[in-house]
């Protein structure tokens, strides 16, 4: 029997052959952290070591709250600088970088046949090029700058078998609130998702990186793709460090396997108040909301706003909704404002925010209030999340966003293209 | 050590091992202990004694990622959780805060409320009159965690062993 791609990796840092269900030590390739860092630095120091095990590996992006919105936040911000002075952390990025995981990936970072730990649930962005990507707490994260080592499970594959091709106007968002709808949000509890198939040559690297982003939604302890020609030409020049591609075997043991087929899929809406509550748009058209979000480490890329240019260049958005659009990453905001995609948003009525999580874990810049709906391109809909506790989040792809901020009601964005 | 089963069903979420209610206050062990399940089993925290260990189904654990789940448990005397599976950060939490979890769904299947058991991490093996059952024997370092209490403890002990700090 051949082992899945998660089986090989955890084999190769393990030093020893295994499988599904056993429990290895490791040492990751990289380690991940964000604003949580302060917390972690407080772990760290409860040890009692002077120096972290492997400067060279520790990655940390200030995006959480950025530009600081509270004196406390600042602080939080002042410690961790100080911190990477102090111990000489080569790989530091402050305010202006972006969302840690855009970041991540367009430096560099995110590397076929790699481990990575995060502690970050949705580190599982970077199996878009064959990591194996893993989300983890703080106090483990403290342990692994301790000592460079970290204990996994090694776990079980889902196989999910693309087909067929995505209609105009359909997005990666829509096939994977579609799989999560299907699986409900414990459905890959613990175990890796695998995204195979032929539709997969059709599906460019920011697409991927959707889908990989919110398999975390799904539970997933990780979700890859398996690099193909597009992930190497993408990765050429950005690579940190020489990396070896990770296959799956073609026997490879998969707990389950599903086929889509790509071809008849509509875009789909995550409704209140959970991710695996979704729906054809179509069923939910012409609710109404207050805000639309379009950006986030899940759909902030350049094909998001470069969606969002299509259907609104020239036309103005409902004078009773507010649109925030929030370039995932600098490099992002400074290419879409090259293209003149930014003005395009602004004139159309959007506020252009700086690049981060801005308002999506509801901490700053644009939250809700009771009674108010956000229409988001964001991965979490938990109640909440974005302000008031009576506030509701739907969940879409950019050009549902889009589209449907054009009306000021939810509508299928298919017509619009 | 040997202690007595107490068993529950699927989805024992992180919300009736320990309430939301008390999670923003700290606390503690033994007070943590005092509301272990209070939502699931009122009966639990007052007759739970040292050694028992709590058997279930699937994804035990789910929901929440507060820590204090795992911990209550432990500061009750818990020696084991045995289920069927377990929610992925529950799982980690538990380990990393010293508390036994282990996959085993043929002593599931077996074991009943009261039964007398007698987990034997080294070996991989649960015994008891229902029989025994094997799961994959924890590696050493993960053992080295449970018998250090957690991962800080641990991970100290490592680093004093090695002469680091
Ligand atoms: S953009 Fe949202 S989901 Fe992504 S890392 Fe930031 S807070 Fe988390």
């Amino acid at each position: 029997m051949g082992k899945t791609l998660s089986e090989k990796i955890l084999s190769l840092k393990a030093g020893r052959e295994v499988k599904a269900n056993e429990v290895v030590t490791v040492s990751p390739d990289f380690v991940l952290s964000h604003d949580n860092s302060a917390a972690i630095i407080q772990e760290f120091r409860q040890i009692g070591l002077k120096k972290v095990a492997a400067p060279e590996k520790i990655v940390i992006v200030l995006d959480h709250v950025v530009p600081a919105a509270s004196e406390k936040h600042a602080l939080n911000h002042k410690i961790i600088r100080e911190f990477v002075e102090e111990q000489k952390l080569p790989h530091f990025f402050d305010i202006e970088a972006g969302v840690c995981h855009q970041v991540f990936c367009e430096q560099g970072f995110a590397l076929p046949g790699l481990l990575i730990t995060g502690s970050d649930s949705h580190t599982t962005t970077y199996g878009a090029f064959g990591a194996m990507a893993i989300g983890i707490g703080r106090t483990e994260m403290a342990s692994i700058w301790a000592t460079d080592e970290i204990w996994l499970r090694v776990p079980e594959t889902i196989k999910f078998n693309l087909k067929g091709k995505l209609q105009p106007g359909v997005m990666s968002k829509d096939v994977i609130l579609r799989l999560i709808g299907d699986l409900g949000a414990e459905g890959a509890n613990y175990k890796a998702v695998e995204f195979a198939g032929e539709a997969v040559a059709s599906l460019s690297m920011e697409s991927r990186m959707v889908m990989t982003n919110m398999a975390a939604e799904m539970g997933a302890k990780n979700g890859y793709f398996e690099p193909d020609a597009l992930c190497l030409e993408w990765l050429r020049g950005r690579a940190r460090k020489e990396f070896e591609v990770i296959y799956s075997d073609p026997d490879a043991n998969y707990e389950a396997i599903y086929e889509y087929d790509l071809s008849s899929l509509e875009p789909q809406v995550a409704c209140p108040h959970s991710v695996d509550n979704v729906k054809k748009v179509n069923e939910v058209a012409g609710t109404s909301f207050n805000q639309a979000l379009l950006g986030t480490c899940t759909n902030g890329r350049l094909e998001d706003l470069e969606m969002a240019v299509r259907i609104l260049k020239g036309k103005r958005i409902n004078r009773r909704i507010r649109m925030l659009v929030l370039p995932a990453s600098r490099q992002v905001y400074l290419e879409a404002l090259k293209r003149g995609w930014l003005e395009i948003l602004a004139e159309a009525g959007a506020v252009i925010l700086n690049p981060g999580c801005g308002p999506c874990l509801g901490a700053h810049m644009g939250v809700l209030a009771p009674g108010e709906v956000a229409l988001s391109t964001a991965n979490r809909n938990f109640k909440g999340r974005m302000g008031s506790r009576d506030s509701a989040i739907y969940l879409a792809s950019p050009a549902t966003v889009a589209a449907s901020a054009l009306e000021g009601q939810i509508v299928d964005p298919r017509s619009y293209l | 050590m040997k202690g007595k089963v107490w068993k529950y069903g699927d989805n024992v979420n992180t919300d009736v091992i320990f309430p939301g209610k008390y999670t923003y206050t700290l606390m503690p062990p033994e007070e943590m202990a005092r509301h272990a399940l209070e939502d699931l089993d009122p009966e639990f925290a007052s007759k739970v004694r040292p050694g028992d260990v709590i058997v279930a189904g699937r994804n035990f654990g789910c929901g929440s990622s507060r820590e204090q789940a795992a911990a209550c448990l432990k500061a009750a005397g818990i020696q084991a959780v045995i289920a069927r599976s377990f929610a992925r950060i529950y799982f980690r939490n538990a380990i990393n805060l010293g508390l036994p979890v282990i996959q085993c769904p043929e002593a599931v299947e077996a074991l009943e409320k009261g039964d007398e058991i007698e987990v034997d991490l080294q070996a991989g093996e649960i015994r008891s009159d229902k029989g025994n059952f094997r799961f994959p024997p924890f590696p050493e370092s993960v053992i080295g965690i449970l018998q250090a209490g957690g991962l800080i403890a641990f991970t100290r002990q490592k680093l004093r062993e090695k002469g680091i700090i």
